[in-house]
């Protein structure tokens, strides 16, 4: 099962090079919702899987990108640490490659972090077919550019992932969620005055009626916390986050299509026609809405934001925010950098390239 | 002194310097523009001051538009652009080029927008660092990366290395605090990227930015993030007669699951030279002392002070002091932050190291160190960012002494090189610079350098911005015929090495 590909996957894109044929990367196939529609020839990565290195003590994990992403977490849990970016899955198969292929965060994420904040290291074949290594095993390293952080949320253009190094955390002693009745905007104002104090937070949300904010740290951090911030102690918060990540919670089965807004946190309840969810004390807010793409677009760039078509009934032809022309021209250099030929997932991520 | 290459081939004649000088005169009043050498003098190195070279011509704007005037005008005439910051730098990356502009960005030194409700700060490049923390001290906010010379080196800079500091292993590097950048590119033109939401359209091209040394773009403001201070920090200081001990106990305080906001470590030398310098009271003789800080709410730092304590007298503390109020703490991280200047008073000059080390190793890296102290007869004093390896040893030399320079250098290669062995970096926060670019040979792989100079050349097709710094040409590494070492995979693996 354990298995290093890396040689037979090296020599497959350097086969498609040579006659010029894309290649469609294909992990877990978890998240082909997400992105343009992939073309091309399927190229398989979820058989390059298996953790390559893991030092508790050392808080690094290296892994194969092919290899579950359950299988990552079970591995840190036995030894009472996790992901602390705490990435969702959108299904049973989903990879570590993919999941930072596709740059996904979860709850966590505005309190302790991105995935890109806590990769240390890649290895990945380029357009040109050579397996290359950058960054490492260490958490502090300024040799050469940082390419394994710009691999994150590149969709697998820039090359075909196949070992990550990740910084990971220990688990925290205790975590509790609590709830409250409140709007949007006191939500937002809420969130963020929390936010700028000492507090253990780890994740908040609101789902249009209820705040939903959860505190982890040590046992006497969190029960003061509470008193601080009031509100009812929720059940089974751990479930309640799952399915909020997983986009299972009620909110994400109201149909399509269904937006990612990402903005400054404190940015005001928006004046857009639909339904919303926030996360991430409001820096993420998820919508379901009919408004025209373009309309919804101008009013989150307004406020300095971008807007994600995330899922939708139909295949669009954006679904990315559009770049103002001089950094889209910047961006397709780069990709041309890794992949002049542009075989590696084209027009996943933009038209353009 | 290593032997300083140009990538690019100067044919510049003194005519063209005239219309150069005209030209930025145009854009910029004319007590802006440098070209008399006493003037020049104050910009010939940076931090790593065993590299000096005059620059052609020194060139302080004020304002966005003017950098992007003087980009335009250098882009046409293919002059290269070195930017400089507050010269605080260790690698020489803000070294000029003698047919080159140095940009200084120190006039850039306004905070331009404080955002309470987002907890964001834009500033101008040229802002120190601690200014920072110091503008939005009032609001219970502060800029959490802290390099030891946050009190002179400005944003900018911070963003172009990548700074570190004591508190990274909690709070991250800069790449991990800063949401925003403007970028004026080499032809000129203005670009952003980030945003001031948690993450932007496209490729991460922020991550990118940080730590690129000044080779894709000139740094024109910053949009920082700010923390909230945590209501209590508190200090532990272990003492301990053998090094190897304090190392486990750095692995057995995280292996806790404790996360310390500082995790330092100091070796006999380095302690003894704290000492006299700050007076701060700290054990003169012992082996190691290990500079523990835990920070939280008041209730969190009680339950990890103690259990702390608890792990450092397990791992054979023979002492372990507490820090009894906020002077005392700050007196401890005093020591720790005066250690280069201290250690620099013990010999007419220091060459500093920044390797990083997976931290399982620190042991035998030690002792290897010491092997090597030994045989190149240069004393040397370790301090250690223990939490995340990065190792500091402090060579002590004499560079008036005929070859003494060109020993230490080659001393302080060789420990890279055993860094890059045991699966670490030659590299942590200081920066490849001038000082590393051989080194950079032992670390990569030509596949790997030539992807560097892909990349670079989408940013800067005619390799204009900080020539020669940060990544070796292939030609240099086939010459130097380095020994590339892959992730401690080294080509007779079976022969022992420590």
């Amino acid at each position: 099962m354990h298995n290093d590909l890396t040689s037979q996957l090296a020599a497959q894109v350097r086969d498609a090079l040579a006659r010029a044929a894309p290649l469609r990367i294909v992990g877990g196939g978890t998240k082909p919702f997400l992105g343009r529609e992939g073309a091309g020839e399927a190229l398989e990565v979820s058989g390059h899987r298996g953790i390559v290195n893991y030092h508790p003590a050392e808080l690094v994990l290296s892994a194969r990108a092919g290899t579950p992403l359950a299988e990552v977490e079970a591995v840190l849990a036995e030894q009472g640490q996790m992901l602390p970016f705490e990435p969702p899955h959108y299904g049973d198969r989903a990879t570590l490659g993919g999941t930072i292929a596709c740059g996904l965060s979860g709850p966590a994420r505005a309190y302790r972090g991105a995935a890109r904040d806590f990769v240390l290291g890649v290895s990945l074949i380029n357009g040109r077919g050579e397996a290359l290594r950058f960054g490492g095993e260490v958490m502090k390293n300024v040799a050469g550019y940082d390419v394994s952080r710009l691999q994150v949320g590149a969709m697998g253009t820039l090359g075909v992932l196949l070992d990550i190094s990740l910084k990971v955390l220990p688990c925290t002693a205790r975590q509790l969620t609590l709830v409250q009745e409140r709007d949007a905007q006191e939500s937002i104002t809420l969130m963020n005055e929390w936010a700028g104090r000492p507090l253990p937070l780890s994740a908040t949300c609101h789902d249009g009626a209820r705040l939903y904010v959860r505190l982890s740290g040590a046992e006497s951090a969190i029960n003061a916390a509470h008193q601080r911030i009031g509100g009812e102690l929720l059940n089974d918060g751990a479930a309640f986050w799952r399915r909020v990540s997983e986009q299972q919670h009620d909110f994400f089965q109201q149909g399509r299509p269904l937006w990612r807004m990402s903005l400054p946190a404190a940015t005001p309840v928006l004046d857009v026609a639909g339904l919303c969810f926030m996360e991430w004390g409001g820096a993420q807010r998820w919508m379901v809405s009919d408004v025209p793409a373009e309309q919804l677009r101008r009013v989150v760039t307004e406020h300095g934001g971008h807007a994600t078509l995330f899922r939708a009934d139909e295949q669009s032809a954006v679904r990315f925010h559009p770049l103002p022309a001089a950094l889209l021209a910047l961006q397709a250099r780069v990709k041309a950098a890794f992949d002049p030929k542009g075989i590696l997932n084209p027009g996943r991520l933009y038209a353009e390239f | 002194m290593s032997v300083i290459e140009d990538v690019l081939e100067s044919n510049a004649t003194s005519n063209d310097k005239l219309a150069l000088l005209d030209a930025l005169r145009a854009i910029v009043p004319e007590q802006a523009v440098l070209h008399e050498e006493e003037d020049l003098r104050p910009y010939e190195c940076d931090g790593l001051s065993a590299y000096r070279r005059l620059p052609w011509v020194v060139v302080l704007p004020e304002r966005v538009e003017q950098v992007q005037a003087i980009m335009r005008v250098c882009h046409q005439r293919n002059i290269p652009v070195v930017a400089r910051g507050a010269g605080t730098g260790l690698s020489g990356g803000a070294l000029p080029h003698e047919h080159g502009v140095l940009l200084s960005l120190a006039k850039f030194t306004s905070i331009l927008n404080i955002d309470v409700a987002n907890r964001s700060a834009r500033v101008q490049p040229g802002v120190r660092n601690l200014a920072i923390s110091q503008a939005v001290a009032s609001l219970g906010l502060y800029y959490a990366p802290d390099p030891s010379s946050q009190i002179a080196c400005s944003i900018g800079g911070n963003v172009a290395e990548n700074s570190g500091g004591v508190h990274c292993l909690k709070y991250g590097l800069t790449v991990h605090n800063v949401l925003k950048l403007d970028i004026v590119t080499v032809e000129g033109e203005l670009i952003t990227v980030g945003s001031d939401a948690l993450d932007s359209a496209g490729y991460d091209l922020l991550a990118l930015f940080n730590g690129s040394e000044g080779m894709l773009g000139v740094i024109v403001e910053v949009t920082v993030k700010l923390l909230p201070i945590p209501e209590r920090a508190q200090v532990l200081l272990g003492v301990f007669d053998d090094v190897e001990k304090a190392g486990t106990a750095v692995g057995e305080i995280i292996a806790a699951g404790i996360i310390p906001a500082g995790l330092e470590m100091m070796d006999t030398l380095a302690i003894q030279a704290a000492e006299d310098f700050a007076h701060v009271g700290y054990p003169v003789g012992a082996a190691a002392i290990l500079l523990c800080e835990v920070d939280g709410t008041n209730e969190e730092v009680s339950e990890h002070v103690m259990h702390v304590r608890e792990v450092l007298c397990a791992c054979g503390a023979t002492e372990v002091r507490t820090a009894r109020d906020e002077q005392e703490r700050i007196m401890m991280w005093k020591g720790r932050k005066s250690a280069f200047p201290a250690v620099g008073r013990l010999a007419p000059d220091y060459y500093c190291m920044d390797g990083t080390i997976p931290r399982r190793h620190l042991a035998q890296v030690l002792k290897r160190i010491n092997e090597l102290s030994r045989e190149y007869n240069l004393p040397v004093a370790n301090v250690f960012h223990a939490g995340d390896g990065n190792l500091h040893p402090l060579i002590l030399y004499d560079a008036n002494q005929p070859g003494e320079l060109a020993r230490t250098e080659e001393m302080g290669g060789k420990i890279l090189e055993l860094c890059v062995q045991v699966g670490g970096t030659i590299t942590g926060e200081h920066g490849v610079g001038m000082e590393k670019i051989d080194q950079m040979c032992v670390q990569f792989a030509q596949a790997e350098l030539g992807q560097f100079h892909a990349l670079k050349a989408a940013f800067d097709p005619r390799g204009l911005l900080n020539p020669g710094k940060a990544v070796p040409t292939l030609h240099r590494c086939a010459e130097l015929g380095a020994m590339h070492v892959h992730h401690g995979q080294l080509p007779f693996p079976e022969l022992e090495r420590f």
